[in-house]
């Protein structure tokens, strides 16, 4: 019996050293100017801390100085691949306090121009999270389709990424003749490229194997860290603000709300978070069908354009569905054409923190896989 | 061992023919690179629906040309604070190691460099060169994702290499040789000769095809995993590691690293191609069977290989470090073993 417990005693003090590593901020994998101060043990990640900045642009005390109008563009640079998608809830908040009430034509515009933003973001974080786990073939074939979307979107405002489009009480710029055949168009395409994925990496054995069971975020803690979007639903919580405080014209469309289903793996696991951008980017393809068919020909989206922004002395806070989750703006007027403050409460910024949580304890490699899960834009983490 | 080389032949056994006898092969790996990085190029782009290289003469084949003179133009960083010595000295055993096990490569029936009767055991002690090349240049690199990509890749190399020696050792226990110059002789004939279906013999043999040709995928599985190639490529798992044990390295160096990749690549199809796939043996019988059509086989069956090399890496994600290790020690290896005990039972009923 000594010997045994001289032996244990040897092995506690071979216990191996903890590296620090530093990913980032230039790293291939960490989606922007992220750093992780990650401690490993061998392999094993032990701890992570997230440092965040290097990509600071005091967006939020720029805007104190810019007219109503001029903020636009600075907000599409929060989270610059769903620009569309930022600009609404801004322009919404801003809708509600100065009381005006936009057109159909307007907000079918809108959502189209939304929904097609929303499958361009996911296409990019379905196809970089498939390059974080080795799969380079996907990612190209997303990049193909989410071109042709962007150019429907550059068509209609005259930017690839940084539109500019949306306006309070209407929008820049008209549709283009033959924009809903474009739009149909696209929709067919993004179908054919997901079927065509799901079997190059969606279902592949090596991918189900690599992110299946790892970085299991359960519902109570996505909860607790006020995580939403894809990362809320990807643990099983039935939360899309589309469905639960339809904001626009949603509550006229017939679409379901993905959630993590644990069909391989548990609920809340990094392939399921996964997968619920995949099936987004199916119910977006309903959504815009039926605006297609739905949205009036006739119209001018910018009737109702003031010519000068100047809302009244209030407060309001407005916030919609971005493909990364919750994204919502806070806005001061003291009664001038500036903002007296701005607070944007951006998806990435939130999903980030849960990081350390949920990271603890699985392989270096699945801590890459863990960050291409939570699907970050450093714009809107550092603003 | 007569007629081994038709060089000796040809000027007799003096200085000349060793210098040219020692320099083909290398000057075979030289333009098998430059086709092989092509390929690479191409097929990539083909599978991912691009058109690949367009620029660099008729439809880009001299890209990988100007990849070469790029990389001899850039700057040969040392890392400051690294081990001299080690860190200059890595690239080159990594290369030696691969360029060594073309000594004993039949490249037809009248051309092996040297014809050694052990020559399935040099390649393989040979090829654990490479591994001593790459602890050094992650050891010396005195960087983090270095040292993380060196040992990751050792671990690998020699888990490896154990399923695919059992497969190795299996073809000779059918073969009962070694050389392989041999082990083509026996497989000559129609392609059914090959020893991936059992090898020659009579209808007997049926039984033991499944076995050979889960050897032989088992030795193709075992292969990717010691090149470092996708799903295998965790040394060099570029979202975690960068570049895994070279992500110091620069210019020629790098360019030496690369090379001793591809050399690699076409060391495991060459023996691959010579073990299971007749070697230089033409797959009809006499039709284009002779010295020279050895050649052309022989390149052609290797080449083949390689590009399924190149096909699974576009088309596969990365296994996790520990999932390598699960299908090296647990399902590899368990299967080989049952394997080589079939294949050693059929020919002790023989």
């Amino acid at each position: 019996m000594s010997d045994i417990k001289r032996l244990d005693l040897e092995y506690s003090q071979l216990e191996s050293d903890r590296m620090r590593i530093n990913v980032g901020p230039q790293h291939p994998s960490t989606h922007g100017v992220l750093r992780l101060e990650v401690e490993v043990d061998g392999e094993i990640v032990t701890e992570v801390v997230p440092h965040l900045g290097y990509l600071h642009r005091c967006f939020e005390k720029h805007c104190e100085k810019m007219t109503y109008l001029q903020v636009i563009p600075y907000i599409d640079r929060l989270d610059y691949i769903s620009a569309m998608n930022n600009e609404w809830p801004y322009v919404m908040a801003l809708e509600k306090l100065m009381d005006i009430k936009v057109t159909d034509k307007v907000e079918y515009i809108r959502v189209i121009m939304a929904e097609l933003n929303r499958i361009a973001n996911h296409q990019i974080a379905v196809a970089t999270f498939g390059l974080d786990a080795g799969a380079f073939t996907p990612f190209l074939f997303f990049f193909r389709d989410r071109e042709y979307i962007i150019w429907i979107l550059e068509k209609m405002s005259g930017a690839r990424l940084l539109y500019n489009y949306f306006r309070v009480g209407g929008l820049a710029a008209d549709v283009y003749p033959g924009f809903k055949e474009d739009c149909l168009n696209i929709v067919k395409q993004v179908r054919k490229t997901n079927a065509e994925v799901m079997d190059l990496l969606i279902y592949n054995k090596i991918f189900i194997q690599r992110s299946a069971n790892v970085g299991i975020l359960t519902p109570e803690v996505a909860i607790n860290f006020a995580c939403s979007g894809p990362v809320l639903r990807g643990s099983g919580v039935k939360f899309d603000l589309r469905k639960d405080e339809p904001y626009s014209i949603y509550d006229r469309f017939d679409f379901d709300i993905p959630v993590g289903t644990g069909e391989v793996g548990v609920v809340g696991d990094c392939w399921n978070r996964n997968m619920v951008r995949v099936n987004e980017m199916e119910q977006s393809c309903r959504i815009i069908e039926q605006a297609i068919a739905q949205m009036p020909d006739e119209g001018d989206v910018k009737a109702l354009v003031p010519k000068r922004i100047k809302p009244p002395k209030g407060e309001v806070y407005m916030r919609a569905e971005n493909p990364k989750g919750e994204l919502g703006f806070y806005i001061v007027s003291n009664g001038t054409d500036k903002p007296e403050r701005i607070k944007a409460r951006g998806a990435s910024f939130v999903n980030l923190s849960v990081i350390p949580e949920i990271s603890k304890g699985y392989m270096f490699a699945d801590l890459i896989l863990i960050l291409g899960s939570i699907d970050i834009v450093l714009g809107e983490v550092d603003r | 061992m007569e007629n081994v080389n038709f060089l000796y032949d040809l000027l007799g056994k003096n200085v000349i023919s060793v210098l040219l006898i020692v320099s083909l092969p290398l000057m075979f790996v030289l333009v098998y690179a430059l086709i092989a990085i092509l390929a690479e190029l191409k097929v990539s782009a083909w599978i991912q629906e691009r058109l690949g290289p367009m620029r660099t003469g008729p439809w880009g084949i001299l890209q990988p040309i100007a990849e070469v003179v790029k990389l001899i133009q850039k700057e040969d960083i040392t890392p400051d604070r690294s081990s001299k010595l080690l860190y200059n000295l890595a690239p080159f055993i990594i290369f030696t190691g691969a360029y060594a096990a073309f000594a004993v490569i039949p490249f037809s029936e009248y051309f092996v460099p040297a014809g050694i009767n052990l020559g399935l055991f040099y390649i393989f002690a040979v090829g654990s060169i490479s591994a001593i090349g790459i602890v050094m240049g992650g050891w010396a690199s005195n960087n983090k994702y270095s040292l993380m990509g060196a040992m990751r890749s050792v671990a690998q190399l020699i888990s490896y290499e154990i399923p695919a020696a059992m497969a190795v050792l299996s073809i000779v226990v059918l073969a009962s040789t070694m050389n392989m110059q041999e082990i083509n002789k026996i497989q000559s004939g129609w392609f059914w000769n090959w020893f991936i279906f059992g090898g020659p013999g009579t209808l007997a043999k049926l039984w033991v095809i499944p076995f050979t040709l889960g050897l032989g995928l088992i030795y193709f599985i075992s292969s990717l995993a010691e090149t470092n190639r996708v799903p295998f490529d965790i040394p060099e798992g570029e979202s975690e590691l960068v570049a895994g044990f070279h992500t110091e390295y620069s210019g020629m160096k790098f360019a030496m690293f690369f090379f001793a990749e591809y050399a690699n690549m076409f060391v495991v199809a060459a023996v691959l191609t010579t073990i299971f796939l007749g070697g230089w043996n033409s797959p009809f019988g006499d039709f284009m069977q002779g010295p020279f059509w050895g050649v052309f086989w022989f390149v052609s069956k290797a080449f083949t290989v390689v590009l399924v090399q190149i096909w699974i890496r576009w088309t596969l994600p990365r296994f996790r470090v520990d999932q390598l290790m699960y299908i090296g020690w647990k399902v590899l290896l368990p299967l080989s073993f049952i394997c080589f005990m079939a294949v050693s039972l059929y020919v002790m009923l023989k």
